[in-house]
């Protein structure tokens, strides 16, 4: 029957086992090894073209066959569930730290956090961003009380890496990679304004501040938390750089 | 622009291409007289891969081509998929919607491939069902592609072309006839090309695509694979030209997937396919 069948294909394509799928295929000519194979290729192969194009990063700096080997074992143990590619690649970055933790690569899977949170904002909804005057309009005494929204494109991804750094020499424009110290907490933001996603360093405070906002606190409240994490923290530049990047939704 | 997709040859929308056929002032002619899409490229939430189709629409007739609703899987469609698809139909308003006579979801993993189908009576009630299931839930007859295939099944009792006559028959379904995926089938796996074409019912063929394929290994092992990496080759024409012969003139499409040239290549072989169509007439 047809389930078997497919179970079979499944078993082949994915687990290497040619058995079952063997016994009920036949190839005019050759080995249906080799046939079966075209099959493998073609799903593994796919689904590794994926995830690289996905986390370029990631691949620059591990090379391209530990990437390949890393993409390939990820696929076999959390193949898609959905034919819309452009959201697989989610679980990523938890099996690159479940693999890479003990081996000296720690910081990888922030990386990988990075560049997600990047294709994730590059395919979210479209919405309005705040516009500034809208935000200046308010009287100062309700300013405090006033709740903003994230835009649906902004992501935040705080690491103890300094993975801002780390991506940033890791373009392809940049040709050769300077040393970077890794062991410096950095938080990225991305969000999203004339189609293009832009990442920006933040600071502590901001970090906090957005990461206040994120769960809905009003912004006197996540003001407080930003100054309570970052003494010098600037609302007010802050708000502007928020403001001109597009970072919350009207 | 209108909906319907021209008697004409088109080609398929790859993103290094869309600007260019964008950047000319609104009332310069067309590049290309329609373009076709692979709609999983554009089920996301938002941004500027739909801002830029939405802008390709403005200007070109556009066909909706699947690769992901796998109407061969036992399992039935996903319900999901379907309604993402819809919703991309409304505001896309696709001339033609065509999807593969193949599977690739079991047990509800998505195995990224287009993969075959025996033609048993068996199949054919599990194809028939699904077919149906789309075509209600999208509002829409769909096209089915005939795929390219590396293998056999030792229990296939049907041809390809009766397989696909059949479906036509019970859903009303049109047919995509690919007739690289007729060559690169018939070399694989046996069959005669030519009488695959002149079997398929006429008036259900809605649509053609043309494309090239690699060749690997060499004697018995030679296989040759659905790359969409080249040009159409030589015995892909004259078959063309055997299918234009016995269908009449029909939509047709250049596909061209991995190692994409220059947008001119592509204009230059839909140049080709509509010389053979006058030539035709």
């Amino acid at each position: 029957m047809l389930d078997v069948l497919q179970r079979a294909f499944h078993d082949a394509v994915l687990g290497g086992d040619d058995k079952a799928l063997a016994g009920l295929t036949a190839a005019p000519r050759g080995d249906i090894a080799a046939r079966i194979a075209v099959y493998r290729n073609t799903v593994q192969g796919s689904l590794v073209g994926v995830l690289a194009a996905a986390f370029p990063v990631t691949q620059r700096i591990v090379g391209p066959a530990f990437f390949a080997d890393l993409a390939q074992r990820f696929v076999v143990a959390a193949p898609p569930h959905a034919p819309q590619l452009s959201a697989y690649g989610a679980d990523f970055p938890a099996f690159v730290a479940h693999e890479h933790d003990n081996h000296g690569l720690a910081y990888l899977a922030d990386v990988a956090r990075v560049e997600w949170a990047r294709a994730e904002s590059y395919f979210a909804a479209d919405a309005p961003a705040l516009d500034p005057a809208a935000l200046s309009a308010i009287a100062p005494p309700a300013l405090d009380g006033t709740v903003l929204m994230l835009h649906p494109a902004t992501r935040l991804v705080c690491s103890a890496y300094a993975v801002y750094r780390i991506w940033q020499v890791n373009q392809p424009s940049i040709k050769d990679v300077p040393a970077v110290d890794l062991a410096w907490p950095q938080s990225v933001l991305l969000s999203r304004s004339d189609g293009r996603v832009a990442l920006r360093l933040l600071s502590a405070g901001d970090a906090a501040f957005i990461t206040a906002i994120q769960s809905g606190v009003a912004l006197g409240a996540a003001a407080a938390q930003a100054y309570d994490t970052e003494p010098a923290f600037d609302l007010e530049a802050g708000l502007r750089d928020h403001l001109i990047g597009a970072t919350f939704r009207a | 622009m209108p909906d319907a997709i021209p008697v004409s040859a088109g080609i398929g929308l790859r993103h290094p291409h869309d600007q260019l056929l964008l950047s000319e002032p609104g009332d310069a002619p067309l590049r290309t007289p329609w373009v076709e899409v692979h709609s999983e490229n554009f089920l996301c939430d938002g941004g500027p891969r739909l801002a830029q189709l939405a802008a390709i629409r403005r200007r070109y007739p556009v066909s909706c081509h699947g690769v992901g609703l796998s109407l061969g899987s036992a399992e039935g469609l996903d319900p999901e998929h379907l309604k993402r698809l819809r919703h991309l139909f409304t505001w896309v308003r696709p001339g033609l919607v065509s999807e593969h006579l193949s599977w690739s979801v079991t047990q509800g993993v998505y195995l990224n491939d287009l993969l075959p189908l025996p033609y048993t009576e068996d199949c054919a009630r599990v194809l028939c069902r699904n077919i149906s299931h789309a075509q209600d839930a999208l509002g829409r007859q769909i096209l089915v592609e005939n795929p390219s295939r590396y293998l056999n099944f030792t229990d296939s009792p049907m041809t390809e072309a009766a397989f696909l006559t059949l479906l036509v028959q019970r859903t009303g379904c049109g047919l995509l006839l690919d007739v690289n995926n007729v060559y690169v089938s018939t070399v694989n796996t046996g069959g005669d090309a030519e009488d695959f074409i002149r079997s398929l019912p006429a008036d259900a063929v809605g649509e053609i695509h043309l494309a090239g394929h690699s060749v690997v290994g060499e004697g018995d092992d030679r296989v040759l694979i659905d790359t969409h990496s080249t040009r159409v080759c030589p015995e892909v024409w004259a078959l063309y030209r055997t299918a234009i012969a016995h269908l009449g003139p029909r939509p047709t499409l250049i596909e061209w997937d991995s190692d994409l040239p220059e947008l001119a290549v592509l204009l230059d072989e839909a140049r080709t396919a509509a010389l053979v169509m006058k030539d035709a007439a």
